[in-house]
């Protein structure tokens, strides 16, 4: 199993200063990543997704910001490397994309010499031949004429294309790890199910393992192997995709589930609500960090619960352990 | 055939045949609204679907007359308001409010949220005619905190001291100010995370039964659309393309586009099947609309006739309206009483081009 592994988070924490004093945004964050799996990382925003990506990352530059724990990529401890053996790897061994394209391009050259160079800084190889890379890529992430494609400026392109464009720029060095933050927010969804179903086929045609940060639980559920919930800088679940969805531990991802319309089905009357909203990283309470809106509360959770097992999942939340799970959420016949 | 529902009531609002078109340079015109009819009977909630550019928006500042359309007619409440000057929009625009997604932008920052909510009760005259005095101001600021829930406290301070939930509160308790009769509500619900999505969602459906309110809700959320809609017009490149109840037109489409729009949903269940393919290509432009059925780049459907023969917006059996000349029926017979046997086998007949 270790060495299916590709990367390792433990214990991860990002403080940031705040109005003069470190906050704590991200706390004790733990997950792994196999090789050619997809995992989402999905929270409300302020949950601390793009925080803990930029942290993989080695991207976070506050100045006096604090970065600890372990995140090990193949083997390799990231935290406290060197900047410029981490902007090495960068680019070449884990990729990212984000929501904007525009920021991954610059506008005053054509998408096909912006990926040409990405791929000449990592390889020795000639213009002629990293062009011709860089049409098949294009055709592979679904860009009809490619070749004709890779000559036009970024803001010549629709926002499908700039993504898979971006996608590419991505892939172009076969990377072990992209990570891909809110990749398909700005799309309409019916190009939104052609760029997840491009991120689903990456791991069979690039061999490539995703990390999918997204608000959507719909997206998550579609596309992710296993998936991490975050709740104010906390991992509140985490598990196999398909048991996270049909049987929550947490009474958070419960609730949130609830409380997404259903498409299908009979309509409920009134949507159940999460009451108030989720608590900003300073004024997090000391014990559970949703005790505030939970309905399931009481005085054990005024101590911060750790990760427990529950079902498949690992859950951060008292109940398991008192031995009163959540029940099994119903769900119409015709989701399941 | 079985007779066509016969609408009784006028409709508080209506279009007829509205058109928008603006001019992107070069000589190009880029037609945001191609012929947009429909009514909106008082008491409804029409949801308005479609991704983004098919022209929501547009018909929403059409509806309200926050920009005059280029051609057709809007009518509100039996009164005709396409060309009405300003001046004499004004005493009907207490009657018509809108709501918008970005909950920050449409407050002013330096400004405490009492004389942000205040300011329509200052600037229309009460029903009776003169200016509302200060207590009758702050007794109706008091009722709007109560109807949109929030503390009293708020209406002493600024819009950046709260929430995005709470700030779309504020914009809802403005716009219900001087008791509109139709809300336009564009993507209000957009920006906000799911968990307070659904307090706003609820708080609109119970605003509707209270106030005995008429919504168009624009969304690009199919499933927002139909928690709170009573009909559904689903828009394709500035035109209607399928319009009828909200749970027939989303549990059993007839037009391919919007059966392509569920299907790409991403729903969060627990999947034990594979998915559908994908939609292919993007959206084309409105600038260059694609010729014949707007759609048949992209639908699975198409058929020789779709590429020069645009259809047009026919009633099927069942009360909806569809542009497709091969509509999507039968699916569930027994929701189609009286369908014709020509319907639910093949291919239907369109009308005449005109
Ligand atoms: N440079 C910074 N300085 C101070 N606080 C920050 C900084 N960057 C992020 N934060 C705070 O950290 C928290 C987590 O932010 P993050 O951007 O990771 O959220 P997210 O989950 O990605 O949200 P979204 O869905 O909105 O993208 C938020 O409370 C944010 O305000
Ligand atoms: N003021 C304007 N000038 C030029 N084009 C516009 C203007 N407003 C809207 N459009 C265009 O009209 C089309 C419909 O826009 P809109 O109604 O905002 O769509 P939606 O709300 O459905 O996303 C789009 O192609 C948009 O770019
Ligand atoms: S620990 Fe307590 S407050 Fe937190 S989720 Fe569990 S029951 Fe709710
Ligand atoms: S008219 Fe033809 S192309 Fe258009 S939606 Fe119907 S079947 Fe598809
Ligand atoms: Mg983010
Ligand atoms: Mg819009």
């Amino acid at each position: 199993m270790e060495g299916d592994t590709l990367l390792a988070v433990r214990d991860l924490t990002v403080a940031l200063p705040i109005g003069g004093r470190l906050v704590p945004i991200v706390e004790s964050v733990s997950f792994t990543l196999g090789a050619r799996e997809i995992l989402g990382i999905v929270g409300e925003s302020g949950s601390g997704k793009s925080v803990t990506s930029l942290a993989i990352m080695g991207l976070i530059d506050v100045p006096g910001a604090r970065v600890s724990g372990s995140v090990r990529f193949r083997g390799r401890e990231l935290v406290g490397l060197a900047p410029r053996t981490y902007r090495a790897l960068r680019g070449r061994e884990i990729a990212m994309i984000f929501q904007d394209p525009m920021t991954a391009f610059t506008p005053v050259y054509t998408v096909g010499w912006q990926i040409d160079e990405q791929i000449r800084a990592h390889q020795k190889i000639s213009r002629k031949e990293a062009r011709s890379r860089t049409v098949r890529l294009l055709g592979d992430m679904g860009v009809p004429d490619p070749e004709q494609v890779a000559g036009r400026y970024p803001h010549q392109l629709s926002g499908g294309l700039r993504q898979r464009a971006m996608i590419a720029m991505a892939l172009s060095c076969n990377p072990a790890l992209l990570i891909a933050d809110e990749p398909t927010t700005a799309l309409d969804v019916t190009v939104q199910a052609q760029i997840l179903d491009l991120l689903r086929g990456l791991r069979r045609d690039y061999g490539s393992s995703v990390l999918l940060i997204t608000h959507d639980m719909g997206v998550v559920a579609e596309t992710c192997d296993r998936t991490l919930v975050l709740y104010s800088g906390l991992v509140a679940e985490r598990g196999p995709t398909g048991a996270l969805f049909a049987r929550p531990g947490h009474p958070y991802t419960a609730a949130l589930l609830d409380s997404i319309p259903p498409l299908h089905g009979p309509r409920p009357k009134r949507l159940p609500s999460i009451s108030g909203s989720p608590p900003t990283p300073d004024e997090r309470p000391a014990g559970c960090p949703f005790a505030l809106r939970c309905t399931h509360v009481h005085e054990a959770c005024a101590v911060r619960p750790p990760l427990v097992a529950c079902g498949e999942q690992d859950v951060a939340c008292v109940l398991p352990t008192e031995g009163r799970p959540l029940p099994p959420r119903f769900v119409p016949e015709f989701c399941a | 055939m079985t007779p066509l529902p016969v609408e009784t009531s006028s409709p508080l609002i209506e279009t007829h045949d509205l058109r928008m078109t603006y001019r992107v340079g070069r000589g190009r015109v880029l037609r945001a609204l191609d012929g947009v009819s429909l009514a909106v009977q008082a008491g409804e909630v029409l949801g308005l679907v479609g991704e983004s550019g098919c022209g929501k928006s547009t018909l929403g500042r059409c509806m309200l007359r926050l920009v005059r359309p280029s051609g057709g007619r809007v009518v509100f409440d039996g009164i005709d308001i396409t060309a009405m000057p300003e001046r004499r929009l004004r005493p009907l625009r207490q009657d018509m409010q809108m709501v918008f997604q970005d909950s920050y932008a449409a407050l002013n920052p330096r400004r405490p949220v009492g004389d942000l909510v205040a300011e329509p009760l200052r600037v229309h005259s009460a029903p009776g005619g003169g200016r509302r005095n200060g207590v009758e101001i702050a007794r109706r600021l008091v009722e709007l905190m109560d109807l949109v829930g929030l503390p009293q406290a708020a209406l002493a301070r600024y819009p950046h001291e709260f929430s995005g939930g709470q700030r779309q509160r504020i914009n809802i308790a403005r716009a219900l100010a001087l008791s509109p009769r139709l809300v336009v509500a564009d993507e209000p619900v957009a920006a906000l995370d799911v968990s307070i999505q659904a307090q706003i969602v609820n708080l609109f459906m119970d605003l509707r039964d209270r106030m005995g309110l008429t919504y168009v809700f624009v969304a690009h959320d199919l499933a927002v659309v139909r928690q709170i809609s009573t009909r559904v017009a689903v828009m394709y490149l500035g035109a209607i393309v399928e319009l009828g109840e909200a749970d027939a037109v989303l549990h059993h489409p007839a037009h391919p586009y919007t059966a392509a729009l569920i299907a790409a949903v991403p729903e969060p269940v627990a999947r034990t099947d594979g998915l559908p393919p994908p939609l292919r290509g993007d959206v084309p432009s409105p600038i260059a609309p694609p010729p014949g059925c707007r759609f048949h780049p992209r639908c699975p459907a198409m058929r020789d006739r779709c590429s020069v023969d645009p259809p047009v917006l026919r009633r099927l059996p069942d009360g909806r309206e569809v542009a497709c000349h091969y509509p999507v029926l039968g699916a569930e017979p027994d929701l189609m009483p009286g369908l014709p046997a020509f319907l639910a086998t093949g291919p239907a007949a369109g009308r005449p081009r005109h």
